[in-house]
């Protein structure tokens, strides 16, 4: 059986090339689709297994970063993507993406409410930053991350900063076991100032999941990892034990 | 119209970050204790009330850390001594209000128009500041008082402001204006200077005498149009005619003196850059469009080509920092996406020549901004405009200078690939024919960047014309370069070109020489604002858009496509093949020219050229402790990190970087340049670098240039492009080289720029890599009242290369100890206008050479060989500063110690000579000791010089003889070098 992957595109959305090629080298068959052409015929999206979101600066983070996409989505194709979710399909965004899944209540949704309660706010350095640091996987009882511990991966981002609306919902995040990847300081662990922290995240938090570990959003990119040359010291030999592209091929494996 | 206003700011618990108030500090000299910041929408159109909570609630703000209220309301309720509100200016794009208007009508699901959200920004401070200081923030950081209006209010004088001024545009009447040019010598002349129009006097001649004609005037009657010429065809005239669209003095006839020598140059391209080019494609099949597109295009591999360009964007960035270096990355890459058929633009560069950030205030010429003012600028305009196209700026530098305080430089480039094959057709050529139409792409048409061509071919006074500005939006560009390769593929086009300097008068006139004609009809052009008049219609340089040439069977398509992906189109006219321009207004025509007037009546300039060779006196320095000098040249802003400003840009989105920008064991160290793997299933790459040393034109601008571009190959070769497989492009940023009242020394910077032409020739043919584009900028210079200052004549050169293997690159840093050092490549006594003699402001000696090219490039060509054997585990470039700068990155990039010997370098040269002495042409690296055997066979004895070894201490050693003249903490030097240019 062959896993399809719908990456959706358009309005300033651009590393949509890229997580293709992560979910192609993955085993997926992977379509990049304009969001425009989903609104226009939305039942193509029951034929996919596996729906991604990708980085990119949509309607220039003009408002908020990945406001207006989410917008776009929430008044016309909502319902299709809930019976996506709920049907226990794999959902990722990554970096604009998580912005967008996260704006539009994907993530966390507790009690499976949709209400967002978690944002995505301006780093703390007060710019945008490429910059490569590792997460520790928190809590894999999500598929995306099964058998992975840490990574290695860059950030790219000015916009990353993960806030809870109060303490109760960070609290509510950690008991619930949706806190899926950390920023960590391999050195000294005990130090998460910037930039082992790069963004100044609530508890670090990279990545979180919904309750169900389906819906996955972060905002490191895994897809720009996808083979060793691109690991900032390969040239001296360097090879991690898990690469980005680890996690598409859980998603991909997760069908199969 | 009713008008509402909401207002959003974040929560109590939610402080912003407040470096503004650093920014204020550090370039307004004034301490404000605290910052908070509204951000309001000020909207147009009658809403429900739902509807406004809908859109205060839903769109404008994020309930999760954010408030809102209706209204002017934050001014009463917040604590603080006084406020400012900035907005764009009429009339400038406001790229937040056209978001918002469309974010409005997705969630009420209607139409709402584009011009009917203004953004604005509320900064509340606190703190004792005078009127005097308030006015200061306000225009020296937190707006361009060009582009944006402020006002400064407190809670006693708050008054709200009017958005939406109900002032109706005066309907076009008048078409045209016809321009009689029967007057006199100056009365032409000032026609020229009132139109910014950049004549000269026997240019305006030569258009009169067009007019004169019995066939031109005859026909002129009989269309019913005045026989002298209109205001348009003036403009058109203009622009085709600009330094910058037709590069005049490049093409002139040039007397060149040299000594007791005198020779007659017939054009400075045809001459030294292009019968280089032609003599090397005898060799290259690699070769596929040379110097007749927007970009030249160089086989990859069997399916896909790739293209590259590099503009500079000086003048807008003098006046408009942020908007001028923005538009000038997002013109570019326009340039690529309209190369061929189009390809898509998978890198940028970036090269900055400033004045020095640490400038005294009463040193900055009057009339222009601080260069830590342009600095900051231009680096968020080239971030924004970069990370917003999803472009990842992979190689760049940062150069300084006093010169510059006259004009930065900014150097905007960018690689793109397209597949070779488009429908069956060559992609890397252009099918317009006859009856093909004329559609505009992407963004609409205003007032802004008018004169952009012409006033960049003139002086930067303080009567710079403010329209001359433009502002770009990456994100419908973005829309837009998706969308026409989209169409592309579809078979939908049969030819593009973009909209740069001279707008549609300049892209339809260039695309109307494929079929020999082209007819416009000025009022179809999309307009973001009534009120244009024709003229302006056509010289616009309103950004983001594309000139397609659309075959009218595939029109429907194309159009309905371009509806889909929001990007608005709109036909404009059709090509034709009567030899003929010829523009209508609203059925009347207002523009007829003959095209081979158009592109070839303009008259060859005539200009003198005469070199002086600089006397080169050895001499050397008092200084004795080495330590001390070395920790100084780190620590200069030439020479120090710029990693704090490079990693603000992408520079890795599309996963293609494999060489980063910043490398080494704690990714921190200098790069020699970029390669990028293109795609996942195959390892073949490129490799991206650049070369750039203004300063030796202090002496010798043959010796400038070649030193660029000797450094530009040398990286190329050390990341491991193949010798037989590289390509340049030249960016050449001058002074006035034209002798006149106001450039008395003109024939002496007409041979400077003789001599960096033929470098270019000579040097490119001794490396075999020819330049497949170029630009020029010719008028580098600031004058107001007796003073003047001209920026260093200045070359860059970038290089680009296809890497066979990506797997087999080699970065600069060392690796581990017990590593053999060598430098490859002889050393000579070469510190004039060196980074050490200019630190020492010592202004004799002798400059940096390129010598032998021929011989250089077959040792160029054995590095390509140890880099294929895998014989080196390092190797970086000696520039700025010379060994010791090189070494010292290799050493504390990599964690590694070293201790080496200088006695194997040429023995009768000096210590100082050894370490700071920048020859060119040189390479440190390391070798394993099991390879040494191999890689002393393959680069042969007589280029080598063993130095020493890698340690595992955190030291820098160097010794001459028995004496040790370097012995220096790594930690220390890094930090130094990490920690200079950050403010």
């Amino acid at each position: 059986m062959s896993i399809k992957t719908l990456i959706l595109t358009g309005y300033g959305i651009n590393a949509e090339k890229e997580l293709k090629w992560a979910f192609d080298l993955a085993g997926s068959e992977t379509d990049i689709i304009h969001l425009e052409d989903l609104i226009e015929n939305k039942s193509i999206l029951s034929k996919y297994n596996i729906l991604g979101f990708a980085g990119g600066f949509s309607f220039g983070d003009h408002i908020a970063s990945g406001k207006v996409f989410a917008n776009l989505i929430k008044y016309n194709v909502f319902e299709d993507l809930k019976k996506f979710i709920d049907s226990g399909k794999l959902v990722i965004g990554i970096c604009n993406g998580f912005q967008v899944i996260t704006k539009l209540g994907l993530l966390p949704s507790f009690d499976n409410s949709y209400e967002p309660v978690v944002s995505l706010t301006a780093n703390d350095s007060g710019h945008f930053e490429d910059r490569w640091v590792t997460v520790k996987v928190e809590n894999n009882k999500s598929p995306w991350l099964h058998g992975i511990d840490t990574l290695y991966l860059p950030v790219r981002h000015g916009e990353g900063k993960l806030i809870t609306r109060d303490s109760a919902t960070l609290e509510r995040l950690k008991k619930n076991g949706q806190v899926a990847l950390r920023y960590t300081n391999k050195k000294n662990p005990d130090d998460m100032s910037y930039p082992h922290n790069p963004n100044g995240s609530y508890y670090d938090i990279a990545g979180i999941t919904n309750e169900a570990g389906n819906v996955f959003g972060l905002m490191p990119h895994p897809e720009a990892y996808y083979c060793n040359e691109l690991h900032p010291n390969w040239t001296e030999g360097v090879i991690e034990n898990k690469i980005g592209l680890d996690i598409f091929k859980n998603a991909v494996n997760y069908f199969k | 119209m009713k008008s509402t206003r909401i207002e959003v700011k974040n929560r109590p618990e939610f402080p912003e970050d407040s470096s503004i108030l650093k920014t204020i500090k550090e370039d307004a000299h004034i301490i404000i204790d605290a910052v908070e910041t509204v951000k309001a929408y000020n909207l147009q159109g009658d809403f429900k009330e739902n509807e406004i909570n809908l859109i205060r609630n839903d769109l404008l703000s994020d309930l999760v850390y954010q408030e809102n209220k209706n209204g002017w309301s934050y001014y009463q309720e917040l604590d603080y001594n006084f406020g400012v509100e900035v907005a764009y200016k009429n009339g400038v794009t406001d790229n937040v209000g056209r978001t918002t208007a469309q974010g409005i009508s997705y969630i009420l699901n209607k139409e709402i128009n584009f011009n009917s959200v203004r953004a604005s920004t509320m900064y509340f401070f606190k703190g004792k500041v005078t009127e005097a200081e308030i006015k200061k923030i306000a225009e020296k950081v937190l707006c361009n008082t060009l582009i944006e209006d402020y006002y400064i209010f407190n809670k006693d004088s708050f008054k709200p402001v009017e958005y939406f001024k109900t002032a109706q545009a005066p309907e076009i009447t008048e078409y045209y204006k016809g321009i009689d040019l029967n007057v006199t010598d100056e009365q032409l002349m000032k026609i020229s200077e009132d139109g910014v129009l950049s004549f000269s006097l026997e240019e305006m001649k030569i258009i009169r005498e067009y007019y004169l004609s019995p066939i031109v005037s005859e026909a002129r009657k009989n269309l019913g149009l005045p026989a002298s010429p209109t205001d348009i065809e003036l403009e058109l005239f203009a622009q085709t005619w600009s330094e910058h669209c037709k590069h005049k003095i490049f093409a002139a006839d040039i007397e060149y003196k040299n000594g007791s020598e005198t020779k007659q140059i017939h054009s400075l391209f045809k001459t030294y850059i292009k019968d280089s080019a032609d003599k090397l494609r005898k060799n290259r099949k690699d070769l596929l469009s040379l110097f007749k597109d927007n970009a030249g295009v160089v086989q990859f591999n069997d399916e896909y080509a790739y293209c590259v360009k590099a503009e500079t964007h000086n003048s807008p960035s003098a006046l408009d920092p942020y908007g001028g270096a923005m538009t000038g990355i997002v013109g570019v890459n326009r340039d690529i996406l309209g190369t061929g058929m189009g390809a898509y633009p998978i890198y940028n560069t970036d090269v900055f020549c400033f004045g020095s950030p640490f400038t005294e205030d009463e040193n900055v010429p009057e009339g222009l901004m601080h260069p830590r003012r342009i600095f900051r600028g231009v680096h968020r305009g080239v971030k924004d405009g970069g990370n917003e196209s999803g472009i990842p700026t992979v190689n760049g530098s940062i150069t300084f200078d006093e010169s510059f305080l006259g004009k930065p430089l900014v150097f905007c480039g960018t690689g793109g690939i397209l597949p070779l094959k488009s429908n069956g057709r060559d992609a890397y050529e252009k099918y317009v024919n006859p009856g093909d139409l004329i559609v505009m792409c992407g963004g609409l048409i205003g007032k802004d960047g008018i004169h952009g061509a012409t006033f960049s071919s003139a002086h930067l006074t303080e009567a710079s014309p403010t329209s001359a500005v433009q502002i770009g939006d990456p994100i419908t560009q973005k829309k837009m370069i998706d969308f026409t390769l989209e169409a592309r593929d579809l078979g939908l086009y049969s030819g593009l070109t973009d909209n740069g300097a001279g707008g549609l008068g300049s892209s339809v006139g260039e695309m109307a020489q494929f079929t020999d004609g082209a007819t416009l009809y000025l009022d179809k052009c999309p307009l973001k604002y009534p009120g244009l008049k024709p003229w302006e219609i056509l010289i616009s340089e309103a950004q983001e858009r594309m000139t397609i040439a659309v075959p009218k069977e595939s029109i429907d398509q194309f159009l309905a496509l371009a509806k889909r992906r929001s990007v608005d189109c709109a036909v404009i006219g059709e090509f034709t093949d009567n030899g003929t321009i010829q523009c209508y207004y609203k059925d009347a025509i207002v523009c007829y020219l003959d095209l081979d007037m158009l592109h070839e009546g303009n008259p060859k300039l005539q200009l003198k050229a005469e070199w002086k060779e600089t006397v080169e006196v050895k001499v050397s320095s008092k200084e004795t402790d080495f330590n001390l000098m070395l920790k100084k040249l780190l620590g200069r802003p030439n020479v120090a990190s710029k990693e704090s400003w490079v990693r603000i840009y992408d520079h890795e989105v599309q996963a293609r970087t494999v060489n980063k920008p910043f490398t080494g064991k704690d990714n921190d160290g200098p790069s020699d340049g970029a390669v990028l793997k293109i795609f996942p299933h195959s390892n073949e790459g490129l490799a991206v670098t650049h070369g750039i040393v203004p300063r030796y034109s202090k002496f010798d601008t043959f010796q400038m240039a070649a030193n660029a571009i000797d450094e530009a190959v040398r990286q190329a070769i050390i990341l491991g492009a193949d010798p037989d497989a590289l390509v340049g492009l030249d960016n050449f940023c001058w002074p006035d080289p034209v002798e006149s009242a106001n450039t008395p020394d003109g024939k002496y910077k007409m041979a400077q720029l003789v001599r960096a032409c033929e470098a270019v020739h000579d040097i490119t043919i001794a490396y075999n890599c020819p330049c497949i584009s170029g630009k020029d900028s010719m008028k580098n210079d600031y004058r107001k009242g007796s003073k003047k200052i001209s920026v260093l004549p200045t070359l860059l050169f970038t290089a680009t290369g296809i890497v066979r293997d990506i797997t087999k690159t080699v970065s600069f840093y060392f690796k581990k100890p017990e590593q053999l050092i060598y430098v490859i490549g002889d050393t000579r006594a070469e510190l004039g206008a060196s980074e050490y003699f200019e630190m020492l402001n010592i202004k004799e000696g002798a400059v940096p050479k390129v010598l032998n090219p021929e011989e250089t490039f077959l040792v160029y060509k054995k590095i390509a060989k140890l880099i294929e054997k895998r014989l080196l585990v390092s190797a970086h470039d000696l520039s700025d500063g010379g060994l010791s700068v090189a070494l010292s990155e290799a050493a504390f990039s990599g964690n590694t110690g070293a201790e080496i010997s200088l006695d194997a370098i040429s023995s009768h040269l000096s210590v100082e000579e050894k370490l700071f002495s920048e020859t060119p042409s040189r390479i440190l690296v390391t070798v394993d000791k099991a390879k040494n055997e191999e890689f002393l066979q393959v680069i042969g004895e007589k280029n080598v010089f063993f130095l020493g070894k890698t340690t595992a201490h955190d030291m820098l050693v160097v010794k001459s003889g028995s004496k040790t003249v370097i012995n220096e903490k790594l930690s220390e030097l890094k930090s130094i070098w990490k920690n200079s240019l950050t403010f």
